[in-house]
């Protein structure tokens, strides 16, 4: 057996097939990502070796800025309203209730169901004059609210935040409760015999409980801002004039409208950057946030 | 014990009314837009457009399904779908327990370099492959293989990081036994572990079709024939067509959320719990 477990043909016939396939579709690619970031190049005629210039193109360029400062606004949005309301959700549903998952699974249905339908079900609430949201306000009298929400400079990157909002609250509710319910039955009795009413036993027992999976949400969450791109795409675009503009949705255009691939390199590699830099930060931050 | 529970049962009646005002709020909330989108999509204009924005429709318009159906070719986009999760379904499985295998139980020098390798996947993000990927699969960018290969390659590691984490608990004596009995490796793989992997095999999964099947970034960018398209770029292209027809479009989105909701309502239990496993070991 120990002759078998070391057999040189079978440990290449069980690794190679998922090592290939992965280094070839994922771990190279970023390779030539990482290469194309230093390379004035348009996709057609020969590339010329330029280093760092793109990157230092894009720290200055106001559009790239803008697309970071709003995905900033999406994450921090994210981690101090999303997070939020999934917890009290969540600390309710655990605490009991009548209807506990009938409550669950109405919160979490809008999570499953991809981007592109949700996205394409609120640009019909949006709509100016035909829209949920306008005929509402309309039928309320509330006229001078009535907006065109998407194309408005204003209003467009919060129009873009609310159907996010409104389909991962039941994800992180869901994660929350989940650890919640993990928690063992002999902990929560203790507290319970010490006489914690429910407020005490959330704040004192159940959240310093789920302090990992608290930490794995603000990742989770302020990764998916940097990275959102599906919602976007299809409700503005990034517009009007750049005001819901997102770094993946300048990446797309900078490859398949202008040509800049070079460019758009560089910014799929500041995206990954900027997801891990701010990974391990929650991460310290966590650290010490358990250690006291 | 009997106490204990009637303790339980009476925290629930206890719940204070204003809890579940808002809880029937938030769900209202939740669930009005998808109630408006399915009768928005058995109606007309001319209902959508006030006469009856919010209310069941006045005439079933069932028609407007057959329409998506059988102009707007939403049966092809939907079988699309189908294809590619279900292949990248299956080589995510089948591949990822072979090289869990391997790592886990198999005795070689490279293994936790191997390990290591598939786990930095769990840093990378699709945004980082668009480009490069789009260069390399032109040859083949008319085929379904073009999603796939990417579909799973990033489903790869996360697969591998909860598959290893299951193998490492399970106990060697079933295959100690089998190789006693003179089975040789493959077969110790495919008779004994894969069967024990079953519970976490299902988890990946569900993680793997909810990734593949809402996938959005390459399937609008890659696909270009009608004929390939997958139901989230489909759907996208016939809101544009119909733009002026909103019951044709609800039908489309409805028809396509469909699927994923049915398997919601067939496997609830296993997809909250996946997920839930999928975020501790993210």
């Amino acid at each position: 057996m120990e002759r078998a477990l070391r057999d040189k043909r079978a440990i290449c016939f069980f690794v190679i097939p998922a090592l290939v396939w992965f280094g070839l579709i994922a771990l190279v690619p970023v390779m030539q990502s990482a290469g194309y970031s230093l390379l004035d190049w348009d996709g057609l005629t020969t590339p010329t070796f330029i280093g760092p210039q793109n990157y230092v193109k894009l720290i200055t360029d106001e559009l790239f800025i803008k697309a970071i400062v709003n995905s900033f606004l999406l994450a921090a949005a994210s981690v101090f309203i999303q997070l939020p309301i999934s917890m009290l959700l969540a600390m309710i549903l655990v605490n009991g209730v009548k209807g506990e998952t009938l409550y669950r699974n109405l919160f979490f249905i809008p999570v499953i169901i991809s981007g592109s339908v949700i996205a394409n079900l609120w640009m019909k609430i949006y709509h100016p004059s035909y829209g949920l949201l306008n005929q509402m306000l309309g039928s309320l009298g509330l006229f001078d609210m009535q907006k065109e929400w998407l194309g408005d400079t204003a209003t467009a990157l919060g129009a873009c935040f609310v159907p996010m909002v409104w389909q991962y609250i039941g994800y992180h509710m869901l994660l929350f409760y989940s650890a919640a319910k993990s928690i063992g039955e002999d902990v929560i009795e203790a507290a319970r015999v010490d006489g914690a009413n429910r407020i005490q036993m959330v704040f004192r027992i159940i959240i310093p409980q789920i302090v990992p999976m608290i930490k794995a949400c603000v990742i989770f969450a302020i990764t998916g801002s940097l990275k959102s791109f599906d919602m976007i795409y299809i409700l503005t675009r990034g517009g009007p004039v750049h005001a819901s503009e997102v770094p993946s949705l300048l990446m797309f255009n900078k490859i398949f409208t202008t040509h800049e691939y070079g460019y758009a390199s560089a910014i799929a590699i500041l995206i990954i950057v900027e997801c891990l830099v701010l990974t391990l930060i929650v991460q310290k931050a966590f650290a010490s946030i358990q250690k006291d | 014990m009997s106490v204990n529970r009637r303790k339980k049962v009476d925290l629930k009646t206890r719940t204070h009314p204003l809890i579940n005002v808002f809880l029937v709020i938030v769900s209202l909330i939740q669930v009005f837009p998808l109630y408006w989108m399915f009768t928005f999509s058995l109606k007309d204009n001319r209902e959508i457009f006030g006469a009856n924005t919010v209310g069941l429709p006045q005439v079933w318009r069932w028609s407007n399904y057959e329409q998506v159906f059988s102009k707007a070719n939403m049966g092809t986009y939907l079988m699309n779908s189908v294809i590619i999760t279900a292949l990248t379904i299956f080589f995510t499985l089948l591949l990822s327990a072979m090289a869990t295998y391997a790592i886990v139980r198999m005795k070689w020098k490279l293994s936790k370099v191997v390990y290591n390798t598939f786990l930095i996947g769990m840093m990378l993000s699709i945004h980082a492959v668009l480009l490069p990927l789009y260069l390399n699969l032109q040859p083949i960018m008319s085929t379904r293989w073009v999603l796939i290969l990417p579909y799973t390659a990033f489903a790869m590691p996360q697969a591998i990081l909860l598959m290893v984490g299951s193998l490492e608990a399970l106990p060697k004596e079933m295959e100690e036994a089998a190789f006693i009995d003179g089975a040789n490796i493959y077969r110790i793989f495919f008779t004994i572990i894969l069967p024990m992997l079953m519970p976490i095999l299902s988890t990946v999964a569900i993680l793997t079709f909810l990734s593949s099947w809402n996938e959005m970034m390459l399937a609008v960018t890659f696909i270009s024939i009608d004929k390939l398209k997958t139901v989230t770029v489909g759907v996208n292209d016939m809101v544009g067509k119909y733009s002026t027809k909103w019951g044709i479009i609800g039908a489309g989105l409805t028809a396509a959320t469909l699927p994923t909701l049915l398997m919601y309502a067939l496997l609830s239990k296993n997809v909250t719990k996946s997920l839930a496993m999928g975020a501790v070991k993210g």
